[in-house]
């Protein structure tokens, strides 16, 4: 017995098996402990309760939602309101934070000063602190009759009145994805064409492109329309209420504002440090090849600056993505929240508790995919000389 | 909010001037445009911060509410509730040393003369005992204040510190554990480490404070702030695993080879050759992930602590002080600031110091 312990190949096996057994046991017996306590209560382990309905409201969702429906349902609202609230959080963020690390590598002292105390404060502060701090901001807007009043918004304490087209949900749609097309196209044609085109050409391809998809949109618009109705449904007060637009929520405009700023101020220092790994003698080749600033800009620093910014930007999404959890602090309903309020009203803790890992999961590696994929397709092909 | 001074246009610095913010119309129009956004925030700033606030409590709410600037009263009035939380007024001093105690351990823990693995872990264990005596009494003639009661910055710091503590020694083993030669355990250990790196905090904070306690035997439940710092310190260790197992890859493999052929054993080859040079290698990402876990601390408001988030949102939050929100926000942010700033600051010397010796 004592000689097969001398053995090392026997000795690293048992270290093997003792260690994942005891990790193994310990989360087996947590589990087990839970059950029986849960079972104590009066609640049934498993997955049934996914098709019972709630019995409780969320107060937001881009699906239509009654407290009738089933959880599964709910989650998938968690979910699409997670990745909603995070998309847009991502997109305003990358806006702030493009234009802060601009700032921040200009060439203008001042700009540059600026661009560091923006990132200075902003990245020092608590996320959950700012998002605390825009939620009680906007909550203390003067009430709906006394609203701020501006481009046909409404701003009030209740939220964000915003104008709406009086279209079906589905041109809705369909107006969205041939606006998205309308800015997408144009870059795209300039790239697939630009080797065979001349400049001219090019542009006047990109123009049309732009043309044919805003006639889309109109096309779209106007197909999709509500009988009987202006086509575009402005936001007034009606009494004491507000009437018609679509409300944007404090609880997501509080979000959505902290996590552009904060998630700006982040963004910033990396699209610095990607500029800052363009070698100098990238950008001297350029301007002794007699390219304009823009071109420089665009043609050589962006894109090799925008490879050496890629792999870290993607971490900060996914840090950002998972930061959409903090909508729990001021009440909306992200995937978490839907978590824990299932948690509180069926008691099937493990079960939700898995289905959250799972989701988030889900959430970061297609988010990884995605980023892997765009890495991928711009990262140095062959062995070029780099530096 | 740093007050830019431009210097009097002296004969011979105009030219300098010219030269560095007006050298060709775009940079004329980024410059006024940058200076044009300096002046007007740093005006509002000022105006609403000094110039139009309200500074001292005599005239009560109402006054201050009247006024066009900012309400510093109400910290004047309530800064005991947020620095301190619910701890009893009597014995608030206990709790403003404690807090002085942490910094203090921070200051010394950032010199190099501490920068042994016994000091450091000396100067972090007295630290931390002399803090938990201070808060809890019991002994030496202090009067005994249960954890129930600890709150505002005291208790930040207090979370921010036992996550430090024992979340580092846990990234050591859970780096060393992920870095071994045996396949399981190395496999198991980084299923772990990218499980809990996958996850938000909150939801790990969540599951320890409110879920575990249906999954553990009652003896080992402990009180709900030890499990929600140690759900705090394993995600710390989760993230500093893999900062420490980075600064192991930096090593050369030639420096545990060397110290295998001088007969040393696993441990002496971890600890006298590996880790030191590991924890150089990784020194800044470290003081960052210190950064990052200090604002993270703020999160265990959600969780229903009285930390100083949860306090400030009590200081302004009921009747006469409730339009006073931005003041006391301002307040909890400058506090904030001043740990992290400093810290970040401390990272970016530290980073500096070390490219001295790559040159």
């Amino acid at each position: 017995m004592v000689s097969l312990l001398r053995n090392q190949k026997v000795r690293n096996a048992l270290l093997q098996v003792l260690y994942v057994g005891s990790l193994a046991a310990m989360v087996l017996a947590c589990v087990m402990i839970a059950r029986r306590n849960l079972a104590a209560q009066g609640i049934t382990s498993g997955f049934d309760f996914l098709f019972k309905s709630t019995g409780w409201d969320v107060n937001f969702s881009l699906l239509p939602a009654t407290a009738n429906d089933p959880y599964w349902w709910y989650f998938l609202i968690g979910i699409i309101n997670t990745l909603f609230l995070g998309s847009t959080g991502l997109l305003m963020a990358t806006v702030v934070g493009t234009i802060v690390g601009l700032a921040r590598t200009s060439s203008n002292e001042l700009a540059r000063l600026l661009g560091r105390t923006y990132v200075d404060i902003f990245r020092n502060i608590p996320l959950i602190l700012q998002v605390f701090f825009w939620y009680a901001v906007i909550t203390h807007l003067p009430t709906p009759r006394a609203a701020h009043q501006g481009l046909g918004m409404l701003l009030t304490s209740r939220g964000l009145y915003v104008p709406v087209p009086n279209v079906g949900n589905l041109a809705m749609v369909a107006t969205a994805v041939a606006l998205i097309a309308a800015v997408v196209l144009p870059v795209w044609l300039g790239r697939t064409a630009r080797l065979s085109r001349p400049v001219g050409e090019r542009l006047g391809i990109q123009v049309a492109g732009a043309a044919a998809a805003l006639v889309c949109a109109a096309i779209i618009l106007a197909v999709g329309r509500l009988p009987d109705l202006p086509l575009v449904d402005f936001p007034a007060l009606q009494g004491l209420n507000l009437r018609g637009g679509l409300r944007i929520p404090p609880e997501f405009s509080a979000l959505a504002i902290a996590i552009a700023i904060y998630g700006g101020s982040y963004i910033a220092e990396i699209v610095r440090g990607g500029f800052k790994s363009v070698g100098k003698g990238q950008m001297e080749a350029a301007q002794s090849l007699g390219l304009s600033p823009w071109r420089i800009f665009t043609l050589v620093r962006l894109p090799l600056a925008l490879r050496a910014m890629l792999p870290i930007l993607a971490n900060q999404y996914v840090w950002l993505m998972k930061a959409t959890t903090m909508g729990i602090a001021v009440g909306f309903t992200d995937f978490f929240m839907i978590v824990a309020l299932t948690i509180n009203h069926s008691g099937q803790t493990l079960e939700a508790i898995g289905i959250l890992m799972a989701g988030f999961l889900a959430i970061n590696l297609s988010l990884a995919a995605v980023f892997n994929r765009i890495n991928r397709a711009i990262a140095l092909k062959g062995n070029q000389l780099r530096g | 909010m740093e007050m830019v001074v431009v210097a009097p246009p002296a004969p011979g610095r105009l030219e300098d001037l010219k030269r560095r913010f007006f050298a060709t119309p775009l940079q004329a129009l980024l410059s006024l445009i940058s200076l044009a956004i300096m002046v007007f925030v740093v005006w509002k700033l000022l105006n609403w911060a000094v110039f139009s606030a309200v500074f001292t409590t005599s005239g009560g709410p109402e006054a201050c509410q009247a006024a066009a600037g900012a309400c510093w009263s109400v910290i004047a009035a309530r800064w005991r509730i947020i620095l301190f939380g619910l701890y009893p007024f009597e014995e608030q001093w206990r709790s403003a040393l404690a807090c002085v105690v942490v910094v203090v351990m921070t200051v010394l823990s950032c010199i190099p003369a501490f920068w042994t693995g016994r000091r450091i872990a000396l100067v972090w264990g007295a630290g931390a005992a002399l803090y938990y005596v201070l808060m809890k009494g019991g002994v030496l003639g202090l009067a005994y204040v249960g954890e129930e009661a600890w709150g505002g910055l005291a208790l930040t710091l207090f979370i921010f510190v036992t996550t430090c503590l024992i979340g580092f020694p846990l990234a050591i083993c859970l780096a060393l554990l992920r870095r071994s030669e045996l396949p399981w355990i190395s496999r198991t250990t980084g299923l772990v480490i990218d499980g809990v790196r996958s996850l938000p905090l909150i939801s790990i904070l969540f599951t320890f404070a409110i879920v575990l306690p249906f999954a553990l035997p009652q003896w080992l439940q402990g009180d709900k702030l030890y499990r929600v710092i140690l759900g705090s310190a394993l995600f710390f260790s989760a993230y500093q695993a893999e900062i420490v197992r980075g600064g192991m890859q930096g090593v050369p493999a030639g420096q545990e080879e060397a110290a295998m052929a001088l007969g040393m054993s696993y441990w002496q080859r971890i600890g006298l050759i590996v880790l030191p040079q590991a924890m150089r290698n990784a020194l800044p990402a470290t003081i960052n992930q210190f950064v990052i876990s200090f604002k993270e601390t703020s999160l265990v408001v959600i969780v229903g602590f009285f930390e100083i988030l949860a306090s400030g949102n009590a200081a302004y939050g009921t009747g006469e002080w409730r339009f006073a929100y931005v003041e006391v926000y301002a307040f909890i942010a400058f506090i904030y600031f001043i740990f992290v700033f400093s810290l970040s600051r401390y990272g970016a010397f530290l980073e500096r110091r070390m490219a001295v010796g790559e040159r």
